[in-house]
């Protein structure tokens, strides 16, 4: 690289009777080479520096001073203010002044002792609580939720009517074309693998009734919850944890509004509305996605859907309707939950709505195998 | 500014009896004592992370103290228990740090939630009120502004405006200086003595800003970091001139105590 010259950077310990001399020469610059040092690093401040061959410098000579002296004020401890202030002598004022800027206030050992390693019963002490605190706060929200619910139903809970309805808009009529998209694709997905099967027992046409009873049962309502969570959910914890981050919950209170009422309630309404319309219109167009398929590998459309309504009973496809709200309910809640417990900083706003997308799409799937387990017990 | 010698003792408006505030385990502060009386410009001062702000946050009721009493006139606030507090709720008006307006609102609409929840005025009568509160605080013109269109200065005066929407007897203002340029902070500094002034409201303010605490407050508590409790209380001009305390004069004299100074700074 055709940069200026420079002379490589090189600090000499000379010790003469009872005086210590440090020579510093060349150009210490953080883009050069590598700083010599010759001579064994005493364990004592230098009493006078000489400076005549030194070029110039940027940071790191007095990085490399102040690292040095540091190393001799730290065994003395706790009584800082009684050590003698190590001199200076010799060294260009504009560095002189930059040292005894860095010099002025002693090294805060409390400071660097405070993350100190913590043993390891006392960490899984420590997780074991913010375990139980975390379920206790769950806990406690979902109470103050339902609360709020039942002012709502008796008439009493506060809310902006207008953002009920912009929330509705958002989960609903604006989340239709990614809907759309993932359950076509996963209705003609379940007919390709189902057809490649069953045809090789000349049984394409129940290709209809495996794509009916997945959809309706499972696929459709989970993948609507999971788009949900993704989508919805993370929207409510990055708009609660930004307006927590911005005082903006605080100044509710103080204004005597109940911020579940207010923020909880219309999103947890909205979303409990929404996604029983979404499920339905998701098995629906699943569906047709497997009928496409359908017509693709030979089965007419018309076959098809007949033997889809043959397949379907109103129990069944009521079963994922039924699942919808409870989905809905967890995505909206834990949504909320994370925003509003969120820190006040823009980290933690990220940090609350990855743990809201995480929660929610755990909690479906869980829930949903405890949903299959139960319909299992009960033969529907 | 009235001379308190003319008329009889105005009325405390909110007294402060040995209030002890922690976060868990850390004690922020202990035994506060302090009366704030009517028309007072009561500013809590004291360095960085000494705990203005939760102190202020005790007096609104976003937290509770873990010992002691905050009185509202004779009411007791701290026994009120937090889903009752509406009464004492309408008594005061809050401005946050940063204004806090609510982002997804209008100027107008932020000014107006309140007065539409506590009053039964009709959608003109709450447009009209709006449209003046907001050319109290310089703003008229700018009520279909959302708060992230609008500049850091005037988000404050909005929420000024917001915090007097219910025409309240107490104004908490926290840090309102903080952030503005030498001319915002003195026009807001006018802003809240006039207020003072012409609505007989009673101001406390959060700041370490000496600049206006000398200019505006009539009375002020000193939170000391060292002792972790109040280091003085009263006029701030005079605690920075007489005050015994040899921290709060630091702090008033912005470190130039001459008897002092060498010392400290170690």
């Amino acid at each position: 690289m055709p940069s200026k010259a420079t002379t490589p950077a090189c600090a000499i310990w000379t010790q003469t009777g009872g005086r210590l001399l440090l020579d510093l020469s060349g150009d210490w610059l953080s883009g050069g080479s590598i700083p010599e040092i010759r001579g064994k690093t005493p364990d004592q401040a230098p009493t006078r520096y000489s400076t005549e061959n030194l070029g110039e410098f940027d940071s790191t000579l007095p990085a490399f001073i102040l690292a040095h002296l540091r190393s001799l004020e730290k065994p003395m401890g706790g009584d800082a203010g009684e050590q003698p202030k190590p001199s200076l002598e010799g060294l260009p004022p504009n560095l002189l002044g930059l040292m005894e800027l860095a010099l002025a206030v002693p090294e805060e050992s409390d400071a660097r002792a405070k993350p100190a390693k913590p043993s390891e019963i006392r960490k899984l002490g420590k997780r074991s609580l913010a375990v139980w605190a975390s379920i206790l706060s769950v806990a406690e929200f979902t109470g103050q939720s339902m609360l709020a619910l039942g002012r709502f139903f008796i008439g009493r809970a506060r809310f902006r009517s207008q953002d009920f309805w912009v929330t509705l808009q958002d989960c609903g009529a604006a989340a239709l074309p990614i809907v759309t998209l993932i359950n076509f694709l996963i209705g003609s997905i379940l007919a390709f693998v189902g057809n490649v099967q069953l045809a090789s027992f000349g049984a394409s046409l129940y290709v209809a009734d495996l794509v009916a009873i997945a959809m309706v049962r499972e696929m459709g309502v989970v993948m609507t919850a999971i788009i949900m969570s993704g989508r919805t959910g993370a929207a409510f914890a990055a708009h609660l944890g930004s307006m927590n981050a911005n005082q903006e919950i605080d100044a509710l209170r103080t204004f005597g509004f109940n911020p579940f009422d207010f923020l909880v309630l219309p999103r947890l309404l909205a979303l409990v509305l929404m996604m029983p319309i979404l499920t339905l219109y998701a098995n629906l167009v699943g569906i047709l996605g497997g009928m496409l398929v359908g017509a693709a590998v030979g089965i007419p459309p018309l076959l098809y859907w007949n033997e889809t309504l043959a397949a379907l009973s109103l129990t069944t496809a009521s079963l994922g309707v039924i699942k919808s709200f409870f989905f809905g309910a967890i995505i909206a809640t834990s949504g909320c939950l994370q925003g509003m417990r969120s820190g006040n900083s823009s980290a933690a706003v990220g940090q609350a709505t990855t743990r809201a997308v995480v929660a929610s799409i755990t909690a479906v799937i869980v829930l949903d195998s405890g949903f299959a387990a139960i319909f299992t017990v009960l033969d529907i | 500014m009235s001379d308190p010698q003319a008329n009889p003792a105005p009325p405390t408006k909110i007294t402060v009896r040995d209030l002890t505030m922690t976060y868990g385990a850390f004690v922020v502060m202990r035994d506060l004592n302090f009366e704030i009386v009517e028309k007072d410009i009561f500013v809590i001062m004291g360095p960085s992370g000494c705990g203005k702000s939760t102190l202020l946050r005790h007096l609104i009721g976003l937290q509770e103290p873990t010992k002691g009493t905050i009185l509202y006139g004779d009411e007791d606030f701290t026994a009120t228990d937090p889903s009752e507090r509406t009464g004492f709720i309408r008594r005061f008006g809050v401005m946050y740090q940063t204004g806090a307006l609510w982002s997804s609102l209008t100027l107008a609409e932020n000014i107006a939630l309140p007065l539409e929840e506590y009053s039964k005025l009709t959608p003109k009568a709450i447009r009209d009120l709006v449209s003046y509160k907001l050319s109290l605080v310089g703003l008229s013109g700018y009520e279909d502004y959302y708060p992230a269109q609008i500049s850091g200065g005037m988000n404050k005066r909005a929420g000024i405006a917001r915090a007097m929407a219910l025409d309240p007897e107490i104004l908490f203002l926290d840090e309102p200086g903080a952030g503005l340029d030498p001319l915002s902070s003195r026009r807001l500094d006018d802003l809240i003595l006039s207020l003072r002034d012409s609505l007989g409201s009673t101001v406390v303010i959060v700041t370490h800003e000496l600049a206006s605490i000398f200019a505006i407050a009539n009375n002020s508590i000193f939170l000391d970091t060292a002792t972790r409790t109040q280091g003085a209380t009263g006029n701030p001009v005079e605690l920075r001139d007489h005050s015994e305390n040899p921290a709060v004069r630091l702090f008033l004299r912005r470190g130039e105590d001459s008897e002092l100074a060498t010392s400290n700074l170690s």
